[in-house]
């Protein structure tokens, strides 16, 4: 069996009388696009708070390639290969779409306590970013500031950036969230076209998005992992369909 | 920074630069002193709040106690001398270090709050500075201490005041050189994202604090600078140099001129200044006593500035470019 890449192991996080993380232990593998899943309030965004290290969970491990990286500040986490994008955008608004890639290329190349050379004429950042904008589309839009993108644009851009360092894994929580059929599309196809090059996680309410891409689904239910498995296994599993799909999807 | 004659900025800019660099040519011809000393304290001010821009402005860390490495600065200068150390070679330097060692004691610990109190912490710490140096009885308390001034040897005579001026001057020029590399370097791009949004920065992998840090450092260490020139210029220091008002007078000016923008603390500065020394005598010119309260009229015009210009003097100079 081949060394999973992301894994956790009896992780729990409570707040007060609420168990949000309820003994959840995952597993993505390199390559592959593993999609959480689960209703408002399953506790996903919690789960990928401790997975980025913004949560401090109150008992189980963390493990990334090959490093218990629990107690690991966010940063240092990044270094280690582990990217992220935000379900609500997050991107740097008064700057270029440009300068938002080249200062995610920036972030991967050591210390950045450089204070007289002009970043904005540095080719190793500028290169390496307008290539990033290309792969994700938006090559033309580099010089636009980022306020004034599209939401879907907007999106293709936090992808560049959390490619930026060539990551070993990528963890897309809500990639299409408030995006609209065309949008959507674009993204998967986006996504389909960065599969088997680097891992995913993919936290996503679009389950026509998330059985197109996924090779592995776990479903999440009040903090708790009810079923892990191929998109087929979870289509016909019981529980999965009383408590998710709902009658419908039969 | 090539300014274009063509465009206001570019003109204003260089009509500044003549302005300036021939200030104590004209004061002689025109034997007004006292404008020279003006000059020299806009230009001092003006390297306190350039170094303030870089923390408040680049860094949108509003700190409420820049007017303690001022303090610091003047008094590391003043308590030197006063011990028979008069060497500018090794009080300037003190004066430096020991401003950049206090904004990273401060910084270690106001940087892990945000906001309101962060600018409270840094108010409080500035406070503390105010009260220890009032209560050196030694060096003069509350009543401050007539210092002589640093000693350059052979190079310049700061007790000339038109040389000490063209010194001033010239290290504002400096810090501005500084702050323009600053601003677009690895570092300030670093700087400016976290202010636009640390979250996002952070999870890039950007150690924010650290940078941060970094730049209360740069920017408490050109404080401190200021603080030298500024005892030099009266050959004076008291607590008053680092009173809380201080602090408020520079993030005015940083706000007036232009957050976050090269020249923009330089015409806060100016603002201030001539503002002050032009409502002063107007207005006890209409009625005698009342110029004392300058700031009546001051104050809504900082009011009109922050409801319509709000990115300051250096926005009504029209866009940037770059």
């Amino acid at each position: 069996m081949v060394e999973p890449l992301l894994s956790t192991q009896g992780l729990q996080k409570r707040f007060g009388g609420l168990l949000a993380t309820d003994n959840v232990s995952i597993e993505v593998r390199p390559g592959e696009i593993h999609a959480l899943i689960g209703p408002n309030g399953a506790g996903k965004t919690t789960l990928v708070g401790q997975l980025t290290g913004t949560l401090a969970p109150d008992s189980g491990t963390i493990h990334f390639a090959g490093r218990d990286v629990t107690r690991l500040p966010t940063h240092a986490r990044v270094r280690l290969g582990l990217a992220r994008s935000f379900q609500i955008t997050s991107v740097l608004r008064e700057f270029t779409a440009l300068d938002n890639v080249a200062l995610a290329v920036q972030a991967h190349q050591g210390h950045s306590f450089r204070f007289l050379a002009d970043a904005r004429t540095d080719e190793r950042l500028r290169a390496p970013a307008r290539q990033g904008l290309e792969t994700v589309g938006l090559g033309a839009r580099a010089d636009a500031l980022a306020s004034a993108l599209s939401h879907g644009e907007q999106r293709q851009l936090e992808i560049a950036m959390a490619l930026a360092g060539d990551p070993r894994l990528l963890l897309l929580d809500e990639p299409m969230a408030g995006m609209g059929a065309e949008e959507s599309q674009r993204m998967v196809a986006l996504l389909r076209g960065l599969k088997g090059r680097r891992a995913m996680l993919l936290i996503e309410h679009d389950m026509d998005a998330v059985f197109a891409l996924a090779d592995r689904i776990t479903v999440l239910v009040y903090g708790r992992a009810i079923a892990s498995g191929t998109p087929d296994e979870i289509r016909a599993h019981p529980e999965v369909r009383r408590a998710y799909l709902g009658d419908e999807a039969a | 920074m090539m300014a274009s004659l063509r465009t206001p900025r570019g003109l204003l800019t260089v009509l500044l630069l003549v302005l300036f660099a021939v200030l104590p040519l004209l004061t002689q011809a025109f034997d007004q002193r006292y404008l020279l000393s003006i000059g020299t304290r806009v230009v001092i001010w003006s390297i306190a709040a350039v170094s303030l821009n870089m923390i408040l402005g680049y860094g949108g860390l509003v700190s409420f106690g820049h007017a303690a490495f001022f303090g610091i600065g003047g008094y590391a200068v003043g308590i030197l001398s006063a011990s028979g150390v008069a060497s500018g070679w090794v009080q300037w330097p003190v004066a430096i270090a020991a401003a950049a060692v206090w904004a990273a004691l401060i910084g270690a610990l106001s940087l892990r709050t945000r906001g309101v109190y962060f600018l409270m912490i840094t108010l409080a710490f500035a406070q503390l500075v105010y009260y220890v140096a009032a209560g050196l009885e030694v060096y003069g308390g509350d009543d401050g201490l007539n210092i002589g001034r640093s000693r350059f040897p052979g190079l310049i005579n700061l007790a000339d005041k038109a040389s000490f001026y063209w010194l001033c001057l010239a290290l504002l020029v400096a810090t501005l050189w500084f702050c323009d590399r600053f601003a677009c370097s690895r570092f300030g791009f670093v700087l400016r994202g976290a202010r636009s949004n640390e979250q996002r920065m952070t999870a890039l992998g950007f150690p924010v604090f650290q940078y941060r840090l970094v730049a209360m450092i740069i920017s408490g260490a050109f404080g401190g600078l200021s603080g030298a020139l500024l005892a030099n210029e009266g050959a004076y220091v008291s607590p008053a140099m680092m009173s809380w008002v201080k602090s408020g007078d520079l993030i005015v000016m940083v706000v007036l001129g232009g957050m976050g923008t090269l020249l923009g603390p330089l015409y806060g500065a100016i603002a201030f200044f001539v503002l002050e020394e032009s409502l002063k005598p107007l207005m006890d010119l209409a009625h005698k006593g009342w110029g004392e309260y300058w700031q009546i009229v001051f104050g809504p015009m900082l009011v009109l500035v922050a409801l319509y210009a709000k990115g300051g003097i250096d926005s009504l100079l029209g866009r940037r470019h770059g």
